[in-house]
């Protein structure tokens, strides 16, 4: 007899107008013998269509599972494509409707296309014990594998943080623009819900996914669902940043194709060289780009060309560092 | 008329990116009138070459009030209107969402903050805008409920409708709401279309925009004098929406009167022709917004109705 059950399973759907379905589904895996005491969790991604570094955790937590199924002692549920068109068509916000989807949250059952399809999402993660919302960025820029944590919810979500197996932590300020994301949304009905942003947009990190996996596979011991041994988990910066002065923004001063020269991760100090905008039309270097503190470099800029005010990277303030 | 740049950034290999104003009369900052945003606003920068216009005119005749300013900015997103973009070239984020603007930030917070700092001291705003959905609407103002908004101030336009609505939380960031907060009388501007220019609905929009700065002791000018305007709030819309996608046909314009019972659209089949739905009114009212694209997506509000006043 099969110790589990494993089905995927439509979420919300609606009708395109020229013979398709937009159709968002769940992987659901559970013991065979469920019962309403079980804890689940619930990983979601693909809310950017151009954000692909869920897509691998998505499959290796499921493969993990199904490897030895007999473990797995709750409900997972795995969201790989919250935003199906835009993954298949390379576009960051919602085709047709060139709208961001994570700005339209918690949806609106008798609203337009998009407002229905989020509030059945949300519908659908409601009552979890626990919820991640995988990012990756944006095809601009590198992200060490990070939480980021809106200072509303930081009592709940730090210790769930803590054990995800991430390199940092970052609590920002409350901002009212980002009451319409998923994760406040989902926060807000007392599911906890953490966003990770990791890598890089359009491409894949193996090893972050694997990482992000690991921390999946710690919570979901501690929560109950999962009995095998997971070892030990990083233990992360945390970045208590409600001001907003924890980090130094590398901003281009001016337009160009920025140049970097600084590894990705590593501490850097004051006045070291972090990159360089060029112009390659002149043949000149325009502007040297110099850390204007000693910190920990966890943002780089990956796409090189720059205008003025693009972000070319962020450093952790080494006073804040502290694990 | 005095032409200034009033925000540029230089780029590597494109032309500078200029935000440019026309201004008229001196002394204080009276009013200032914003057209396009995003790259598909043609109506929004049509409406303003003629308010341009108008105004020139009028400044040759000395009817500019003595001790007022006003400045009217056409565009303020060249770059997204040269490539057909709607948002920004790069990175796709929408400048009417990065207001108040921070000078040390992205590219457009900085846009937004550039614009900001040279607007934020008029006593009126007006910006020509766009709704996220593509559409047609019934000329109107329509202003957020911040708590500073000025119904009465809004009427003088002589617009057919005054609208209201509760801010989102996206709201906050955009133009209309942080110059309210900075103590602008703000108002939005809807003219008829989005994309395509309708000229009679441009030509509406000047003069309730000359009717305004008349009764606000801007200008000397005797015109039209518009609407008595009907203050509604957009709870009061109500929204006829697609229960199948599918091709759109409307049988009516934004704007129109329409009675209950009235086939208003249709929405058929693309591979059969067969119609899947019949849009009709339930009610006695005019039609406030009307989808204007080929595409019908599901649950999407097709056509607003405003009802007819007891």
């Amino acid at each position: 007899m099969e110790s589990i059950k494993d089905n995927v399973v439509k979420v919300a759907e609606a009708e395109m107008p020229i013979d398709e379905q937009l159709i968002i589904r769940k992987h659901r895996i559970e013991p065979a013998v469920s019962g309403d005491d079980l804890s689940r969790i619930c990983v979601v991604t693909g809310i950017h269509g151009d954000e692909l570094e869920g897509q691998f955790v998505c499959y290796e937590i499921a493969r993990r599972i199904l490897r030895e199924p007999e473990l797995l002692c709750g409900i997972v549920d795995i969201y790989p494509a919250m935003n199906p068109i835009g993954i298949d068509s390379i576009r960051r916000g919602i085709p047709a409707f060139d709208l961001d989807m994570n700005r339209i949250f918690p949806g609106n059952r008798d609203g337009d296309m998009n407002e229905y399809m989020a509030s059945e999402i949300l519908k659908d993660c409601a009552g979890a014990d626990l919820c991640l919302d995988i990012h990756a960025s944006n095809i601009f820029l590198t992200e060490i594998p990070q939480i980021r944590i809106n200072e509303l919810h930081k009592d709940v979500l730090i210790p769930f943080a803590k054990d995800s197996n991430m390199d940092l932590v970052w609590v920002h300020g409350n901002s009212t623009v980002l009451e319409s994301t998923f994760a406040y949304s989902l926060n807000s009905l007392n599911v906890p819900t953490l966003v990770i942003e990791m890598g890089v947009g359009m491409r894949i990190t193996r090893e972050y996914g694997n990482q992000m996996t690991d921390g999946i596979f710690y919570l979901m011991k501690k929560l109950g669902i999962w009995k095998g041994d997971v070892g030990s988990v990083r233990n992360p910066v945390i970045a208590y940043d409600q001001k907003g002065t924890d980090v130094y923004y590398l901003n281009a001063p001016i337009s160009g194709v920025y140049i970097k020269e600084c590894e990705h991760g590593s501490m850097v100090e004051k006045g070291q060289r972090i990159g360089c905008i060029i112009d390659p039309l002149a043949g000149r270097e325009l502007c040297p780009i110099e850390a204007p503190g000693d910190g920990w470099l966890f943002t780089t800029r990956e796409y090189p060309v720059v205008e003025a005010g693009s972000l070319m990277g962020r450093i952790l303030k080494k006073e804040v560092c502290v694990r | 008329m005095r032409e200034e740049v009033l925000y540029r950034i230089k780029a590597i290999y494109r032309d500078d990116f200029r935000v440019r104003g026309f201004l008229f009369g001196e002394g204080e900052e009276s009013i200032c009138i914003i057209g396009s945003m995003r790259g598909n606003e043609y109506q929004q920068i049509y409406t303003c070459s003629r308010l341009i216009g108008l105004l020139k005119k009028l400044e040759e005749k000395g009817r500019i009030k003595e001790g007022k300013q006003i400045l009217v900015i056409p565009c303020a997103n060249p770059y997204s209107m040269n490539t057909k973009k709607r948002f920004w070239t790069i990175d796709n984020t929408d400048i009417n969402r990065m207001f108040p603007g921070y000078n040390e930030g992205e590219t457009t917070q900085r846009i937004a903050d550039g614009i900001f700092q040279q607007i934020m001291g008029y006593r009126y705003g007006v910006q020509m805008t766009s709704f996220y959905m593509s559409g047609n609407f019934v000329p109107q103002i329509r202003m957020m409920k911040t708590g500073r908004e000025n119904v009465e101030l809004a009427k003088s336009f002589g617009m057919p409708y005054v609208v209201l609505h509760n801010p989102r939380p996206f709201d906050t960031a955009t133009l209309n709401y942080n110059w309210q907060i900075w103590e602008t009388d703000a108002f939005s501007l809807y003219t008829t279309s989005t994309s395509s220019i309708d000229k009679a609905s441009a030509s509406q929009a000047c003069a309730a925009i000359l009717n305004f700065m008349s009764k606000q002791d801007v200008i000397n000018y005797r015109g039209y004098e518009g609407y008595i305007s009907r203050v509604v709030e957009t709870s009061d819309f109500l929204s006829l929406r697609a229960e199948h996608s599918g091709f759109f046909e409307s049988r009516v314009r934004a704007g129109a009167h329409v009675a209950a019972g009235e086939e208003l659209a249709v929405i058929t089949d693309p591979y059969t022709a067969e119609v899947r739905q019949q849009i009709t009114s339930p009610i006695d009212g005019i039609i406030a917004f009307l989808h204007d694209e080929t595409l019908a997506f599901q649950n999407t509000a097709m056509i607003k109705l405003i009802a007819d006043e007891d």
